[in-house]
């Protein structure tokens, strides 16, 4: 995709021919990884101020109001404290493998946005495997988690790292298995795809989440399996303050301890993201077809919409956050290997057969079919 | 382009395999390991295999190694009581298997000099479905008893009462 990029490029301004183009493409690489670089991580500090505005919505307190309007430049304020801190490294730790963390944590959580479907015709590389691509991107976050875990040489750190470990490898399979009657439904695991086989019916009954009684289940066994990979509460058992001090990340401070506080926004969009593509119909919305629009209008308003859809998740994540009480450890596998991963692999079957007896399709479209 | 990351990619594999076996800290070794399948993984992306990448990183990078991690950090052994490891007639017998196996990969890379041109789709999911639908199932059905029956194995062991 790239590489033809490159070429039309090439062709459109005539005094790049004498470049190399490999060179041509590589830099158009760095430039659209820079682009989503720069999104996700303004996306995550605002997303900090959001949590912590949302937090204090519902304990009935103001939240940040001092820096900027209504304290909108928190997070500016926030980095630019964590930057300046004092970077510690305590003295019985593995130095590398404690400096290592954070960078496998980050790389593992940003580098699933390359295969987010912002829009029609916005995604940064367009991967005929885009959800496994997610999928094993994101497993260097649980190396990360317990690299830091076990380098920092504190025995919270370490229970954490454990915890974490135990729980993420545990959620991966309900993730995974949730996500497949999507791919089963589009019959590709291109995240572009995906979102394309879910338009028609009004924009709205297109989605997989309506297509029939399984998928729908699938969307909320996806978001809850969800919500514990990325660790947070009710889930957050790898952190539990109360307990822990604050888990794998307790010795790390300054800009180290950014780094994952920022993976965890991340990864709260990826999933979210993920939801909106396979089962909420990514950029479709009633009526208003992006794909007819013009060019530009097109892709703005498509990704309007998507962000719109995604960001609602994560409010929502943060909405549970501040709600729930958390669960405990037994709890916490029982719920996944006794309930979850029943529930979904029942679902995956009842989505295969469903699509066998109705040759793939829909309640909608039934009903659809009946008025002609 | 494609033979210089060709060999880059080996080359990071086969160094990560070697510093896997020498490095005298388990958890250095583990973390090699993921290394090594990372690189095994962008070779397979250089045959147009995204499927077989995605999957080989996936199950031995998120799962298997992380499973190593996990039992590495559950017994947490002090670096000053790790065993100092000498070398034994089992070492003498595994450098033997090794250079074995070394020679019958060379063997086999002899025969399958050149190998066809992979094609976007070759290493498609559909394909590889394919192929162990079909010409593999076999193999593949009997794999999956196996793995069933290391299941009930483990379960075996580990319970005191079933």
């Amino acid at each position: 995709m790239m590489e033809s990029l490159a070429i039309s490029l090439v062709n459109a301004v005539p005094v790049l021919s004498g470049v190399p183009l490999w060179t041509i493409t590589l830099l158009i690489m760095v430039m659209v990884a820079a682009v989503v670089l720069t999104f996700a991580l303004t996306y995550s500090g605002l997303a900090t101020y959001v949590e912590r505005k949302v937090a204090g919505d519902i304990q009935a307190r103001v939240g940040p109001n001092r820096v900027g309007p209504v304290g909108i430049l928190q997070f500016l304020a926030d980095g630019i404290k964590l930057l300046l801190k004092e970077d510690i490294i305590p003295a019985k730790a593995d130095r590398f493998l404690f400096v290592l963390a954070p960078y496998l944590v980050f790389v593992g959580s940003f580098a699933a946005f390359v295969v987010v479907p912002f829009g029609v015709g916005l995604i940064a590389s367009d991967l005929n495997i885009g959800i496994y691509y997610v999928m094993a991107i994101t497993s260097l976050v649980v190396v990360g988690v317990m690299l830091a875990g076990w380098s920092s040489n504190n025995k919270w750190a370490l229970l954490g790292g454990m915890r974490a470990a135990a729980q993420i490898v545990s959620y991966e399979i309900p993730v995974g298995m949730a996500l497949l009657p999507a791919v089963l439904i589009a019959g590709s695991l291109s995240l572009q795809d995906i979102v394309r086989s879910q338009g028609g019916l009004f924009g709205i009954f297109g989605w997989n989440l309506f297509h029939n009684p399984f998928t729908f289940l699938s969307f909320f066994l996806y978001y809850v399996a969800a919500l514990a990979e990325t660790n947070r509460t009710p889930f957050d058992i790898p952190e539990a303050e109360s307990e822990l001090v604050s888990g794998y990340h307790v010795e790390y401070s300054g800009i180290r301890f950014a780094f994952f506080f920022l993976a965890e926004y991340g990864d709260m969009f990826v999933v979210s993201a993920l939801a909106t593509a396979c089962f909420l119909g990514g950029w479709h919305v009633p009526f208003l077809d992006a794909e007819a629009l013009p060019a530009l209008w097109g892709n703005l308003f498509s990704l309007g919409v998507f962000l719109g859809k995604t960001l609602s998740l994560v409010v929502l994540m943060m909405w549970i956050r501040w709600t729930l009480p958390r669960l405990r450890v037994d709890q916490l596998m029982r719920v996944a290997w006794k309930y979850l991963v029943p529930l979904t692999f029942f679902n995956l079957l009842g989505v295969s057969l469903w699509l066998l007896l109705f040759h793939g399709k829909g309640i909608p479209q039934m009903i659809a079919s009946l008025f002609g | 382009m494609e033979p210089i990351l060709f060999i880059v990619f080996g080359a990071i594999a086969v160094g990560g395999a070697i510093m896997v076996v020498t490095r005298r800290h388990p958890m250095s070794s583990a973390l090699f390991l993921i290394l090594t399948l990372f690189a095994v993984a962008a070779l397979f992306v250089l045959r147009q295999a995204h499927f077989l990448a995605a999957i080989q990183v996936i199950v031995y990078a998120g799962a298997v190694v992380v499973l190593f991690i996990f039992v590495i950090m559950l017994i947490n052994v002090p670096e000053n009581k790790l065993p100092l490891e000498r070398l034994t007639g089992f070492r003498f017998l595994g450098i033997m298997v090794a250079g074995l196996f070394i020679l019958e990969a060379a063997l086999v890379a002899r025969r399958f000099a050149t190998p066809g041109t992979p094609t976007a789709d070759s290493g498609s999911v559909e394909a590889v479905g394919r192929a162990l639908f079909t010409d593999y199932l076999l193999a593949f059905e009997v794999t999956s008893v196996l793995l069933l029956a290391a299941v009930i194995g483990a379960i075996a062991l580990a319970k005191k009462r079933i």
